[in-house]
């Protein structure tokens, strides 16, 4: 697993979403902060209906207790574990691993 | 192409609309593979959308409307001859001839030749300057001819003639309309109809002839031509253009031996064989028990239904179709449903005429009243749709049919309810989806729209249905007996009114406080947003705060409208719409230096596109140094407030319509509602501002101010009622204060105004007994609620631009300097526009 280093994690905000440049990729990072723990989820920054990339500038939220992210721009709702396309199931955004040490943020990529 | 001497021939004679759906049935059904098909056209042209032929003339050259390209045909191993008469058939050779004397063998033969327009023998219709309209060759012949021309005239009154006297007028001839029916339109609309659309057209500059018959054409004096008509009279015009109707194209089929109607026509079964069963005959070319379709809809299914017989499935048959049309001609509309004219034995209609706004709109009902027959509308096509429904599928009327003719603020009861809604019936006409399926969708287990909108994918796509959408889903749960829930979604079991008022009374100001005490889980893109609204509503704080900045859709976290690229809009405040000179440099220097795209809103405001996140901090630091404030344009809140010049300059205002209009606006700006709130001040009854499509119009008078409320444009358009008259400028703001927040405070998440009101029980009485009466005892805490939102205004982007972490989030990327390379533009009338898709391909090869 080939880590990069992305930010501090102070840099994102909660329940806010961040777009990143990884590789040339563009990623959403999501940072929702639990109890105990800060979770960051990353996912394409590509919006497949409105074909543009604007992912990180949807809502945050949950529904049916999975945490999704909304679209800005046609609403569609993305499973932000697993990319799945609420409204559409043929419809599977790429993810990406996260992880934090010390405070500092990390994504997987091959 | 090769020739599979094993593979049966199909062959086509005709590529126009019919032609080539019939060879797009093929391709779908991949028959293209196992037949040879060869096509033959007349023209030069490949099929081209005939129906939108007009649109030659408005910008729109032969490739914009062709329906295909001949390397799609040749892809699919479709062999297409251009420019190629067929001459003659050989049936029991199965072969036929071409021009040039090739012989070409089939196994089947179909026929799309269309139809050719009618000419009277009128003596001296051969003349020059005289034409037709059928094809682009026509249409370039006329256009070339008009050049030296003043006056054109279309003998023809028909759907198509006035279609063409569109088209001549905007070639810029004066145009007249000579008709030998006593009505336009004759075949579609009855006679008030017709006497109407001949106000209208002759409103707009069109001299229209009903009733007159043309004797000869011969020279003119003044003009190319003189048309002496029957009663004595003459016009005279340099360009006439018949169109006349249409007559079947079936000149081959008749010198082959296929058997015709007596008026012409090929005749053909249910599966459109011809006398001859391997010989095929589609479209308007083809005679279906005794009768001619002359539209393109008939013609496509029976060019579907002779495909399924040709490859030998033989599922489908053709059943005849419905003529109904619904058109808007030289911008009037018409619309024509079933029996028009009243000829079903019994029938009895109902009628209503409005020569004020130039409306006629008349029922044809069974003689029990249970059943529509036929409808015409002039006028005012928003009528149609339901009328089809009750019409295509037989739907019971209500006890008064009337109703469905009426307009709509007459309080009439609501058009269709949607249990009476056919399954047939289409919802969402994007994805196709029936209310039959959304059904079939509740009853597989989905509890909610948005359940249905993931299986159906109904309003996924322009999601103007989305409102109807909920409608039939709602009243199909209710059928199945489950109770429909109106929470504002699953984070909280309240309506946004419940949550405004708890927010008020428990003094609640944050969301994670109001999920805490009232909701569960993380809340959504429903909740948050609705909430959000609210708390900017009742305590006016700053809407980026830590505390609110998560709750805010795209436009409000960035304060500025997104557009469909993932760029933004720039629109600074212009209270009234009043500028200075020195105001309009600043913007335009900011324009010129972030190169923006500029247009002139319809609030009178000016609209700055394609800037960046980065860019939108910098941008607005400009701005606001050059004075200007955020104009709020991406919230749910007080847009703007349009006014014509009043008084100051204007010969007939009567009172400062521009000094009212700035003071309302710097007044209500900030304030966030449901929806978005938009205002107008007129300063006489001329209306140039347009106040009464207003949220809130304001119309001068001799004596005050007249009040108009709760009228919006948008998807449904609705004028304002009339509120209150001869008003001080005290009671004016008064009154304005206590119905925006009680608006704000009742209505539903994006509720307008107008469905607001007419959802209040009692409607516009029950409001004026509200605010004017102060029947409620509310008026003085509405509008000591205002005075705090007015109170506590902020600019926003000033807010913002002093705020560092608040900037922060304008980067584009938290880890890069780098753009968003998918945002790529191009020049279009010396500014930028987002490039096409096809655009943004062939840039990156030409770059690589």
């Amino acid at each position: 697993m080939n880590w990069k280093y992305i930010c501090h994690q102070d840099e994102l905000e909660n329940e806010i979403g961040t777009a990143a440049l990884v590789n040339g990729q563009q990623i959403a990072l999501f940072r929702i902060d639990e109890a105990e723990h800060i979770k960051i989820f990353a996912l394409s920054n590509w919006d497949p209906f409105g074909k543009a990339n604007v992912l990180s500038r949807g809502i945050v939220g949950d529904l049916n207790g999975q945490p999704v992210i909304a679209s800005p721009l046609y609403k569609q709702h993305f499973n932000l574990e697993n990319g799945h396309c609420l409204e559409d199931e043929n419809c599977i955004l790429p993810t990406w691993q996260t992880k934090i040490e010390n405070g500092d943020v990390f994504v997987a990529v091959n | 192409m090769t020739t599979n001497q094993n593979k049966p021939r199909i062959v086509v004679v005709g590529n126009g609309m019919v032609g080539h759906h019939f060879i797009e049935q093929l391709i779908q059904s991949g028959a293209n593979q196992t037949f040879d098909v060869q096509v033959f056209g007349e023209e030069k042209y490949i099929a081209y959308d005939r129906v939108h032929l007009s649109e030659y003339f408005t910008g729109k050259n032969a490739e914009d409307l062709s329906l295909t390209t001949s390397e799609f045909y040749k892809d699919n191993n479709i062999d297409f001859h251009a420019d190629t008469k067929v001459v003659a058939i050989d049936a029991p050779a199965n072969s036929i001839r071409l021009d040039d004397c090739t012989q070409v063998d089939y196994d089947k033969l179909i026929l799309a030749t269309g139809s050719y327009p009618f000419v009277p023998p009128i003596p001296g219709h051969k003349r020059d300057n005289t034409f037709v309209y059928r094809t682009f060759d026509d249409l370039d012949a006329m256009r070339e001819c008009a050049k030296d021309c003043k006056t054109g005239t279309v003998v023809g009154g028909g759907l198509l003639g006035l279609e063409a006297a569109n088209a001549l007028k905007n070639l810029g001839l004066e145009t007249q309309v000579v008709e030998f029916a006593p009505r336009l339109m004759p075949v579609q609309l009855d006679e008030t109809g017709g006497a109407m659309l001949k106000d209208m057209i002759e409103g707009i500059g069109v001299d229209v002839y009903t009733a007159t018959a043309t004797n000869e054409i011969v020279d003119g004096e003044a003009a190319f031509h003189r048309m002496n008509f029957a009663d004595g009279s003459h016009l005279e015009t340099d360009l006439i253009l018949f169109s006349a109707g249409i007559r079947p194209q079936d000149e081959l089929a008749r010198t082959s031996g296929l058997t015709l109607g007596e008026r012409g026509g090929i005749e053909i079964n249910n599966v459109c064989q011809t006398s001859v069963d391997n010989i095929y005959a589609i479209g308007e070319c083809a005679l279906w028990n005794g009768k001619i379709f002359g539209l393109v809809a008939p013609g496509y299914t029976m060019a579907k239904v002779a495909a399924d017989h040709v490859i030998g499935n033989n599922s489908l048959a053709f059943e005849g179709a419905d003529m109904s049309t619904k058109l808007k001609l030289l911008g009037c509309d018409v619309g024509s449903i079933g029996d028009a004219h009243q000829a079903t034995q019994g029938a009895k209609s109902f009628v209503y005429q409005d020569e004020i706004s130039n409306a006629y709109r008349k029922i044809v009902v069974s003689e029990d009243g249970s059943k529509l027959l036929g409808a015409v509308l002039v006028g005012d096509n928003s009528y149609y749709d339901t009328l089809l429904q009750y019409y295509l599928n037989g739907i019971d009327l209500p006890k008064e049919p009337q109703g469905l003719i009426l307009p709509a603020s007459d309080g009439a009861p609501a058009a269709l309810g949607v249990d009476a809604l056919p399954d047939t019936a289409s919802i969402c006409s994007c994805h196709n989806v029936t209310k039959a399926d959304i059904n079939a969708a509740v009853a597989g287990g989905a509890t909610g729209v948005a359940d249905v909108k993931g299986i159906t994918k109904a309003a996924t796509g322009c999601g103007g249905c989305a409102a109807l959408l909920k409608k039939v889903v709602d009243n199909e749960l209710l059928a199945l007996g489950i109770e429909v829930s109106t929470d504002i979604c699953e984070h909280f079991a309240y309506t946004r009114q419940d949550l405004f008022n708890l927010i008020k009374v428990e003094g609640i100001k944050t969301f994670a406080e109001l999920l805490d005490k009232h909701g569960k889980g993380k809340g959504c893109d429903i909740c948050k947003p609705a909430v959000g609204s609210i708390l900017a509503s009742v305590w006016n704080d700053y809407v980026l705060g830590k505390e609110h900045v998560a709750l805010q859709d795209t436009n409000d976290r960035y304060l500025a409208n997104m557009q469909k690229d993932g760029t933004y809009s720039v629109v600074p405040r212009i209270p009234g719409g009043e500028i200075t000179p020195d105001g309009l440099i600043a913007i335009g220097d900011v324009a010129k230096r972030y190169n923006l795209y500029t247009k002139i809103t319809g609030g009178q405001r000016i609209d700055l596109f394609g800037a960046t996140l980065p860019q939108l901090p910098k941008i607005w630091s400009e701005l606001v140094d050059a004075g200007f404030e955020t104009g709020q344009a991406y919230g749910k809140s007080v847009r703007t407030v349009k006014s014509c010049v009043g008084s100051t300059w204007c010969r007939y205002g009567v009172n400062d319509s521009v000094g009212m209009a700035i003071y309302i606006e710097n007044r209500y700006k900030g304030l966030r509602g449901p929806h978005k709130i938009k205002f107008a001040v007129s300063g006489c009854t001329r209306e140039c501002a347009e106040a009464q499509s207003k949220d809130i119009g304001v119309i001068a008078t001799e004596n005050g101010w007249n009040l108009y409320v709760c009228g919006n444009g948008g998807m449904k358009p609705r004028h304002a009622d009339l509120f209150a008259t001869d008003l001080t400028d005290e009671e004016l703001i008064r009154y304005i204060d206590r119905v925006l927040m009680l608006y704000v405070k009742t209505a539903d998440r994006l509720q307008r105004t107008a469905t607001w009101m007419d959802n209040l029980e009692g409607g516009l009485d029950y409001l004026k007994d509200v605010i004017i009466e102060d029947s409620l005892d509310l008026g003085a805490e509405l509008e000591a609620q205002m005075q705090h939102i007015v109170d506590t205004f902020q600019c926003e982007w000033t807010t913002t631009l002093k705020d560092e972490k608040a900037l922060k989030k304008f980067r584009q990327f938290v880890n890069a300097d780098e753009e968003d390379n998918n945002v790529v533009f191009v020049e279009e009338r010396g500014q930028i526009r987002p490039a096409t898709e096809s655009e943004k391909y062939e840039l990156i090869a030409k770059a690589v």
